[in-house]
């Protein structure tokens, strides 16, 4: 369903990718592990759009990616979830998710069941649909950004190191709502330094250094034989 | 030097009028600032060409509405062209590029004001005429409705602001430009409309002020610096702080203009300026950062 | 070095060029040649500030404006009129101004800094335009032109020729003066400023004290360019401190490249040929195409023409 095809990208002068090929398939769980700064977060920008691909593509259910404007892709069907969450500090919580409910061709009704939806998932967001969103603790700013991508009704959303400096209840919480979006088909592909979570939730793994993808595998294979993890991730 | 009460009262109100007027210049200066980081120069000009544009609708039609709607219209659209056409390729450049384009664009639509409807003033009359007692004086009814319609039209601009879907992705973008257009939200023609709207404001508020002095070239001019001093007076990009900060520079002058001559007392809102920036350069009408 | 060699060589053949042009070019073209030098000048001052230390002022009309009137106020009040007495009263006046001007603003960075010096050059335009009793207000001052003198020696009434050579001798003096500044270390620091100013700080150095340095410097100059319009012209006006000069002074640095100290002086040159240009097809109203020109050129070539030249010369 996305494919990416020997994708090259640079900030500046700096080469930062170096050929990346990674596929994920409608309604799989692929995580990409790698330590820090071999290039994952920018692998997800690039194909968000907000880094521009130097060379090779990025399709996603056949249509090229390179070159759309970003603003095109949530239509498409793509969520990006991102490192800092980066919530709209100044809107409230429902101002934030009303950023992907109040699109065109939304029904009120329809509106209104995505909303209960993630009220059903998150009930803090529902608590405080009337806070800022810069008021919100950490690990409730992660999940309003999981929850506006999710109200974007996304065939696969990007998610980009969800459990990041979160409290182990938290990363609980997270690791339960990505099992859910799997459960109901959604594609994930996960940016993680977590290992064993990403482990346990994928069903394929990658693993990057310097800007490509050397190994990869299934989730299974990586949880039975831990060596190659070892070797790339030293852990 | 005693000043009476009652001219105190009346530089009072007639503070509060300027002010109205100003902050609904101000409004339109500020909500581009606050999303595209322009400082747009050529704000006077836009209230100039609306003026203009709504003069000319005036003489032909006799309808002082339809001139403010045209005027709104027809700048709002020319607004929305200039976005387009010189500021959206400097998206992501210096801010300061943008001074020099929107000043670029201030020369040009000067000098094309000034070929095409030449340098005598024209004239818009009131649409509601009448006086009324002001204490010692008569006070003209249309300056007060002045006032009131530049508050309607803010309000309706926060209404929108708060509670609109466009609103709600104006305030994302300005926020987070990158992460609203990753929501879907059409980042560039959020700044199109955006100018549009400042553009428009600007032209409502020179259709509205024509009246009281009269068209010429240079109707904007005093509104431009006077803009900037309460958009930084008021926290630069900060829709309500440029309002409360427009009432209360155009008070400081009214009262100025008490003992000295009123083009002396605009030195007073500059005084404000610098003190601002000295003391509390966030802006004086917002909370203390932390 | 024959880089260095080629510049030099490329200044002494611009110099001699300007040396001559009064010997054979008609009385409207040798005025014209004379007010690009001094627009120049006040273009290369704010150069200074735009180019080097990366502030852009929007008030250096202020610093023009009271180099004209003072040496408007030596020349009207001294008899009889003195040259240099007027260019010490004018360097004074502008230094002074901007000083204070230099104190307030440089605490503030990027647009505010370009506000703040906006708004002071407004303040003073409002005081010398209202306050007509010692400034003459919207008429401004007249006055005889001083002789070129050097006490002792001699004295003699400028010709058109020789106020040129006079005024191009001056541009010439400043130009050297403040390459040499630019390439000193106070002129590293100043362009380090530019690049990352924190940093700057973090090495230790007192950033504001650079800054209120650099303002006054770029003040005094464009302060000489105002003494020498005034001499030139005879007059002193409030429209020279009103904030649109300011503005066509970064005109210059855009069009001309900043950073470059000639690069003004080319853009001044530029804009007025353009205004020449234009004027026979547009007459008064020359802004409109010059103004379409300047805006394509700060989204196409926001080096300016010597930058854009200088990049196709290395290709």
């Amino acid at each position: 369903m996305l494919s990416l095809r020997d994708v090259h990208a640079h900030y500046g002068k700096s080469h930062v990718l170096h050929g990346v090929t990674i596929d994920v398939a409608p309604g799989e769980v692929v995580g990409l592990l790698g330590r820090n700064g071999v290039g994952k977060s920018t692998t997800l920008k690039t194909i968000m759009g907000l880094v521009r691909a130097s060379a090779g593509s990025v399709t996603f259910e056949g249509r090229e990616l390179v070159g759309l404007a970003t603003h095109r892709l949530p239509a498409l069907g793509l969520g990006y979830v991102p490192e800092d969450r980066r919530v709209f500090r100044l809107l409230t919580v429902l101002e934030n998710l009303r950023t992907g409910l109040d699109r065109s061709g939304m029904t009120p009704d329809r509106r209104q069941l995505l909303l209960e939806k993630v009220y059903r998932y998150f009930p803090v967001l529902r608590e405080r649909r009337h806070q800022a969103g810069g008021t919100l603790s950490g690990g409730e700013q992660q999940m309003l950004a999981i929850a506006r991508a999710m109200v974007l009704e996304p065939k696969i959303i990007l998610l980009d190191e969800p459990t990041e400096g979160l409290m182990p209840r938290m990363v609980g919480q997270i690791r339960a709502i990505i099992e859910i979006l799997h459960t109901e088909g959604v594609a994930i592909l996960l940016v993680e330094q977590n290992v064993p979570l990403t482990l346990a939730v994928s069903d394929r793994v990658y693993i990057m250094e310097k800007g490509a993808v050397r190994h990869q595998a299934t989730a299974a294979a990586l949880r039975a034989d831990n060596a190659v993890i070892h070797q790339y991730l030293g852990v | 030097m005693g000043i009476p009460l009652e001219q105190f009262l009346v530089q009072t109100v007639n503070g509060l009028v300027s002010g109205m007027i100003l902050a609904l210049v101000a409004s339109g200066l500020t909500l581009i600032f606050g999303i595209m980081d322009v400082v747009n120069f050529a704000h006077g000009d836009l209230l100039m060409l609306g003026a203009f544009v709504g003069s000319g609708v005036f003489m032909s039609s006799g309808n002082f509405w339809a001139a403010l709607v045209a005027a709104v219209v027809v700048v709002a659209l020319l607004g929305a062209l200039l976005q387009v056409t010189t500021l959206r390729p400097l998206l992501g450049r210096d801010p300061l590029t943008t001074i020099l384009a929107t000043f670029g664009i201030s020369l040009v639509l000067q000098n094309y004001a000034l070929w095409q409807w030449g340098p005598s003033a024209r004239r818009i009359s009131e649409p509601i005429g009448g006086q009324f007692q002001l204490l010692y004086l008569q006070y003209p009814v249309y300056r007060i409705a002045i006032a009131l319609l530049s508050a309607a039209i803010i309000g309706g601009l926060w209404l929108f602001m708060k509670y609109g879907t466009y609103g709600i992705w104006i305030r994302a973008t300005t926020q987070d430009r990158v992460m609203a257009s990753a929501m879907g939200i059409p980042v560039p023609a959020v700044h199109a409309a955006v100018f549009a709207i400042g553009a428009g404001m600007a032209a409502a508020s020179g259709v509205l002020f024509a009246p009281l002095v009269g068209v010429t070239q240079t109707i904007g001019l005093d509104f431009t610096l006077r803009a900037f001093v309460v958009v930084v007076v008021g926290g630069m990009g900060n829709l309500g702080g440029s309002i409360l900060a427009s009432i209360f520079v155009s008070l400081l002058e009214a009262y100025a203009s008490l003992f000295v001559s009123p083009a002396q007392a605009v030195i007073v809102s500059f005084i404000v300026l610098v003190l601002t920036l000295l003391f509390r350069p966030t802006g004086l009408f917002v909370p203390t950062p932390k | 070095m024959p880089a260095a060699r080629g510049y030099w060589l490329g200044f002494g053949l611009v110099v001699t060029a300007l040396i001559v042009a009064p010997l054979v070019l008609p009385e409207f073209w040798r005025r014209f040649v004379t007010e690009i030098l001094i627009w120049g000048l006040l273009a290369m001052s704010s150069d200074i500030l735009i180019g080097y230390t990366g502030m852009v002022s929007f008030g250096h009309s202020v610093f023009f404006g009271l180099g004209m009137y003072g040496a408007a106020a030596a020349l009207l009040t001294v008899q009889p009129p003195n040259l240099w007495l007027a260019l010490v009263y004018g360097l004074v006046a502008a230094a002074a101004v901007a000083a204070f001007v230099a104190y307030f603003s440089t605490r503030l960075r990027d647009i505010y800094f370009s506000i703040t010096t906006l708004v002071f050059s407004q303040i003073f335009y409002v005081v010398i335009f209202t306050w007509t009793e010692v400034t003459g207000g919207e008429n401004g001052l007249s006055f005889r032109q001083p002789p070129f003198s050097i006490p002792g020696v001699m004295a003699a009434t400028f010709t058109p020729e020789t106020l040129h050579w006079f005024v191009l001798g001056m541009v010439t003096a400043s130009f050297l003066l403040l390459r040499r500044i630019t390439q000193s270390p106070f002129g590293m620091v100043l362009q380090s400023i530019r690049e990352n100013e924190p940093r700057t700080r973090a090495i230790g150095y007192p950033v504001e004290r650079y800054k209120i340095v650099a303002v006054m410097l770029s003040g005094v100059f464009a302060g000489l360019a105002g003494v020498l319009y005034a001499v030139q012209n005879r007059f002193a006006a409030p429209d020279f401190v009103f904030f649109i000069v300011s503005g066509e002074v970064v005109i210059f640095n855009v069009m001309g490249g900043m950073g470059t100290l000639v690069g003004p002086v080319v853009g001044a040159g530029f804009f007025f040929v353009l205004r020449e240009l234009f004027s026979r097809y547009f007459t008064q109203y020359y802004l409109i195409p010059v103004g379409i020109i300047f805006i394509l050129m700060v989204i196409f070539v926001p080096q300016g023409l010597l930058g854009f030249l200088r990049r196709r010369l290395n290709r």
